[in-house]
């Protein structure tokens, strides 16, 4: 559901520009507000959460779709842990609906989707790994990397069990906004897929707004 | 031993590292039956059942016969080569302690013994402390024999009556795998009273994967992930 936000993008605390194939890692406390944002339309932003006090608990997308009885995140969506505890609600939204069924681009699957010569091009999880180990202080290893979401990238599911990725529904400066209501880490990669069109072909920057209240 | 057959118990779990080659045909011996199950690779743990993959890479919600079953490093752990049942999911995860005890009552072993009302996820995590894996390995299940089904808005709603007694599906292993499978309801079951549905168990040797097999060949994502197959096991015998 389409929900504009009243918080203004000036008044926020702390800003991060994520970068065309970049990743970033950060903590964000109980009770703030962040907004991930599609500077330039068109772009799938994948990303994960931990509980910051024990990444053991992390967002999970079946424990997420399955309480709330529906395959797509929008305005109203609580997103989940392992644990089926809330971590974050998702307050405002001017996309419509985002996947968590896609999972992330790597290397290794886009052998099996594309071709097997396409094992050397820059993927979300080869993000995920260069954080993991650029970033020891969060303690995170492989076995963290689990199913993720993808804002912004469009992926229907019919009522006849099919499954594709199609054009995005994102446009430039659309925002999805959250609350996260325990510490958390966020981990995105900003999306590097070329061979599909969950980033128009065209990827771009994506930022990271937090407001502290 | 060249064949095993058993039933597992509703409400149970169980686990083996199954060989490369070999296949395991489940049937749902009363109707109505749930398995909830995940893959591991016995030689590095690191690498699992990735669902995501799975869909996205055959371009499906629901999985039956032809589909295969990828790990996160684009390999094949089974393929379903025979599928009486039509659609299992892979989506809904497991139940929690906290589903039953809302819809049918708290876990009770004084009472229940082993007929107690086990929850998917805690059954799933007692198999994987065997392996030294945590909850911090849990990644998504299948769930056999269900249906989830989702209408134009993307509502989810499990399907009645998907699997009926007799139903059964066949996984061809196509590399060594653990394992992992429990027998407790569908988290989105609605049944006036917890769900005691056994599976039988038939272990045996599979048929060589012939050139024009219905799982490679159903996709052209399946022949290259048979390739990365092939490319992890180079230098040993087929």
């Amino acid at each position: 559901m389409i929900k504009e936000s009243t918080l203004n993008a000036t008044a926020a605390n702390q800003s991060f520009k994520i970068d065309s194939g970049d990743y970033l890692i950060t903590k964000i406390e109980a009770d703030k507000t962040f907004r991930i944002v599609d500077l330039e339309g068109n772009q799938a932003a994948d990303t994960l959460f931990y509980n910051a006090n024990d990444p053991s608990e992390r967002y999970s997308a079946t424990d997420t779709i399955r309480e709330q009885g529906n395959v797509y995140l929008s305005t109203g969506s609580q997103l989940r842990s392992n644990e089926n505890n809330v971590m974050i609600d998702l307050v405002a939204d001017t996309c419509g609906r985002h996947d968590t069924l896609g999972g992330a681009c790597a290397t290794e699957s886009n052998t099996v989707r594309y071709d097997l010569e396409k094992r050397c091009m820059h993927a979300c999880r080869d993000s995920w790994m260069l954080a993991i180990v650029e970033n020891p202080e969060y303690a995170l290893s492989k076995r963290d990397i689990s199913h993720n979401i993808n804002f912004f990238m469009n992926v229907p599911v019919t009522e006849a069990g099919g499954l594709t990725f199609e054009d995005g529904i994102s446009a430039p400066g659309k925002y999805v906004e959250m609350i996260a209501k325990i510490d958390i880490i966020i981990l995105i990669s900003n999306c590097p897929q070329l061979n599909n069109p969950c980033n128009g072909y065209n990827p771009t920057p994506i930022e990271l707004l937090v407001w502290n209240s | 031993m060249k064949r095993y057959q058993t039933i597992i118990p509703a409400a149970s779990h169980w686990s083996l590292r199954v060989r490369r080659g070999t296949q395991i045909t489940l049937t749902d011996l009363e109707g109505g039956a749930n398995v909830g199950m995940v893959f591991y690779n016995p030689e590095n743990l690191l690498e699992r059942y990735n669902a995501p993959d799975t869909l996205k890479g055959q371009h499906t919600f629901k999985l039956t016969k032809g589909h295969c079953l990828y790990s996160d490093m684009g390999r094949i752990f089974a393929s379903i080569i025979e599928d009486t049942v039509g659609w299992h999911e892979t989506v809904n995860g497991n139940t929690h302690a906290s589903h039953i005890e809302a819809k049918w009552g708290r876990r009770d072993y004084q009472t229940d013994r082993n007929s107690w009302m086990q929850n998917g996820h805690d059954a799933m995590l007692v198999e994987m402390a065997k392996y030294g894996l945590t909850k911090a390995d849990i990644t998504a299940n299948l769930n056999l024999f269900s249906r989830v089904g989702t209408d134009t808005s993307g509502n989810m709603s499990l399907i009645e009556g998907n699997s009926t007694a007799g139903a059964s599906i066949t996984l061809r292993f196509e590399m060594d795998t653990l394992v992992i499978l429990h027998t407790c309801p569908h988290p989105l079951s609605n049944a006036k009273s917890y769900p005691q549905k056994p599976i039988s168990m038939v272990l045996e040797k599979a048929a060589p994967v012939a050139e024009d097999d219905f799982c490679k060949s159903l996709r052209p994502e399946n022949e290259r992930g048979f390739t990365n197959n092939a490319l992890y096991y180079f230098g040993q015998e087929a």
